[in-house]
């Protein structure tokens, strides 16, 4: 059923929270969820014409990098994104089979693939892309938050978390229940100010992100390097140089 | 928005195919059409295989189409599960008015009844689709109060259009219809227009800043996108007509699709006779091109809200 769960006193909301200031924008998230989920409950995450020119395929996770301000004052900051498993998911109610679904005890958002017809109008209704057609089998896939981990009893109990939030080597990516404000995730999206991505659609996304630490933000960045002593070049690095500039005439 | 072939023939022929079916449902049983049952079999045929058809092509959209029948299920939640049921429960009432006035000449009693139903499932079909896209979000030149009432008067404009050309063609003479068909155009003409002018005007609430919760340094823009290629996102998402482009099609559709047709029914309402049959066909089909045009630029100029993202600046 397309309609939403009633939301219980204690709603459990799943997520995961996005920490711009550190991330690096190393791809690795998305290299490992694409790994893990190409086998996984989604499976698989075809690639098309994967070897040749205008290749394409199916990613959960992608990272953009954007620039926040201009000139010296700029900041160079990564930007990975995925299903934010929003409270009020629009790509759920849209979908006209039941295929689109938002698990009550949990807030997971999945896409049962059986009787996905591929229409496509969740993708539309998904202002953040987190939906992904996949042209092989002709169904809709999307970020299952790893659910066949989180849950996963033959994992030790410390790999229980999403692919990418495992394998992240700067711990930008942090999973937990959103939905509890005690959780060490909500701690920190309180501690850091975390925000919604584009809150005024009114999707209420569970994931959160943390925006870089504003004591960075100095204009004019660190203070400048001391200049280096003035060396006094050995004799034969001297003559290594008239060489050099010899041939570059 | 990407403009699929399949959805834009959809829309428009299923447009116009309920609106004619609306009309005939209210114009048979109050007699303001022809009621002879070769006028129903022929303008219901059209009519049917207008709605069927287009309803047919919207199928070749879908990934799996073997699995159509499922999207009756969500009708609770999903415009698009409710525009499936309604436009199957509108060939049930529209069934009976048609065998009964066809080869019963029946119009009146359960017969007519039957037609003011056909009627308000087919407006209702309409009004589904229309609020498909209306109530998307992110697309905010889908989102927002014109595109309903453009659907619903579009779809009208159409079905007025192919009535006048049919009472034409059996009565050979100017009516009330050739009268209504002219209002009918004038009026989607400016919905239409008002439409243009709305999207030209504004643009959506969301910003690349507000899409990435950044911009306490200044201004947000993208630096490196995910991937060198495009994805299904970009290729479904993010397609988008040159604005050049756009000026000539807008002109090309206010021309083919309400200009002409315009000037033709007034010359049809006029003339009458051969000159008025003739003007009422050509009437037709520069409609169908001039619908398809403007269908087509539905789809191209309506600006994804997830292409801030991928660099857009605004939608």
């Amino acid at each position: 059923m397309t309609s939403l769960p009633e939301p219980r006193p204690d709603q459990k909301r799943l997520g995961l929270v996005i920490d711009l200031d550190i991330c690096v924008g190393c791809h690795a998230c998305a290299t490992a969820c694409k790994e893990w989920n190409t086998s996984g409950h989604m499976a698989p995450l075809p690639d098309f014409n994967a070897y040749g020119e205008g290749s394409w395929g199916v990613w959960f996770n992608r990272i953009h990098s954007f620039e926040e301000g201009e000139g010296e004052g700029a900041r160079t900051v990564h930007f990975p994104k995925s299903c934010l498993h929003c409270e009020e998911p629009a790509c759920v109610t849209v979908c006209p089979t039941g295929a689109s679904y938002k698990r009550a005890e949990d807030g997971i958002v999945l896409v049962n693939e059986a009787i996905c017809i591929g229409c496509k109008l969740c993708s539309w209704a998904c202002p953040y892309g987190a939906r992904e057609f996949d042209a092989d089998a002709g169904v809709m896939k999307k970020c299952t938050l790893c659910i066949d981990r989180i849950y996963n009893e033959n994992l030790p109990e410390a790999e229980r978390q999403p692919a990418c939030v495992m394998v992240c080597p700067v711990n930008a990516r942090h999973f937990g229940d959103l939905g509890d404000p005690d959780s060490a995730v909500s701690q920190l999206v309180a501690s850091r100010r975390g925000a919604d991505l584009l809150p005024e659609l009114g999707y209420k996304p569970v994931n959160k992100y943390l925006p870089p630490r504003p004591e960075r933000m100095r204009p004019g960045g660190p203070p400048p390097p001391p200049p280096a002593a003035a060396e006094t070049p050995a004799p034969g690095e001297r003559l290594l140089r008239w060489v050099d500039r010899l041939l570059s005439r | 928005m990407h403009p699929g072939l399949s959805i834009i023939f959809f829309t428009t022929a299923s447009g116009a195919g309920f609106a004619l079916l609306a009309l005939l449902g209210v114009g048979a049983p109050l007699a303001l059409v022809p009621t002879s049952s070769w006028f129903a079999l022929t303008a219901l045929a059209v009519a049917v295989l207008l709605a069927a058809g287009g309803l047919f092509s919207s199928t070749f959209h879908l990934g799996r189409p073997e699995r159509a029948w499922r999207a009756f299920s969500q009708w609770r939640s999903s415009w698009l599960s409710r525009e499936g049921v309604l436009a199957v429960l509108t060939f049930v009432p529209a069934a009976i008015f048609g065998i009964g006035w066809v080869f019963f000449g029946a119009r009146g009693g359960v017969i007519g009844l039957c037609g003011f139903f056909t009627a308000a499932l087919a407006a209702a079909t309409v009004f589904s689709t229309g609020m498909l896209y209306a109530t998307l979000k992110p697309i905010h030149q889908w989102h927002n109060r014109w595109t309903v009432p453009n659907y619903l008067m579009l779809a009208l404009m159409s079905g007025w259009l192919i009535l006048d050309f049919l009472v034409r063609f059996w009565e050979r003479r100017a009516g009330a219809t050739a009268f209504w068909t002219l209002l009918a155009v004038l009026a989607a003409w400016q919905l239409k227009e008002a439409y243009w002018r709305f999207i030209d005007t504004t643009s959506a609430p969301s910003t690349v800043a507000s899409a990435t919760a950044l911009g306490r340094r200044g201004r947000v823009r993208l630096l490196e996108a995910p991937h060198t290629e495009e994805n299904y996102l970009l290729q479904e998402m993010g397609f988008r007509v040159a604005r050049r482009h756009a000026r000539r099609l807008r002109r090309i559709a206010r021309s083919a699709a309400f200009a002409v047709p315009a000037v033709l029914t007034l010359l049809a309402l006029l003339a009458g006779g051969a000159v008025g049959m003739a003007a009422a066909a050509i009437a037709v089909i520069s409609a169908g091109l001039g619908l398809v045009v403007e269908r087509w630029l539905f789809f191209a100029e309506a600006r994804h809200t997830v292409t801030l993202y991928y660099g857009a600046e605004a939608v």
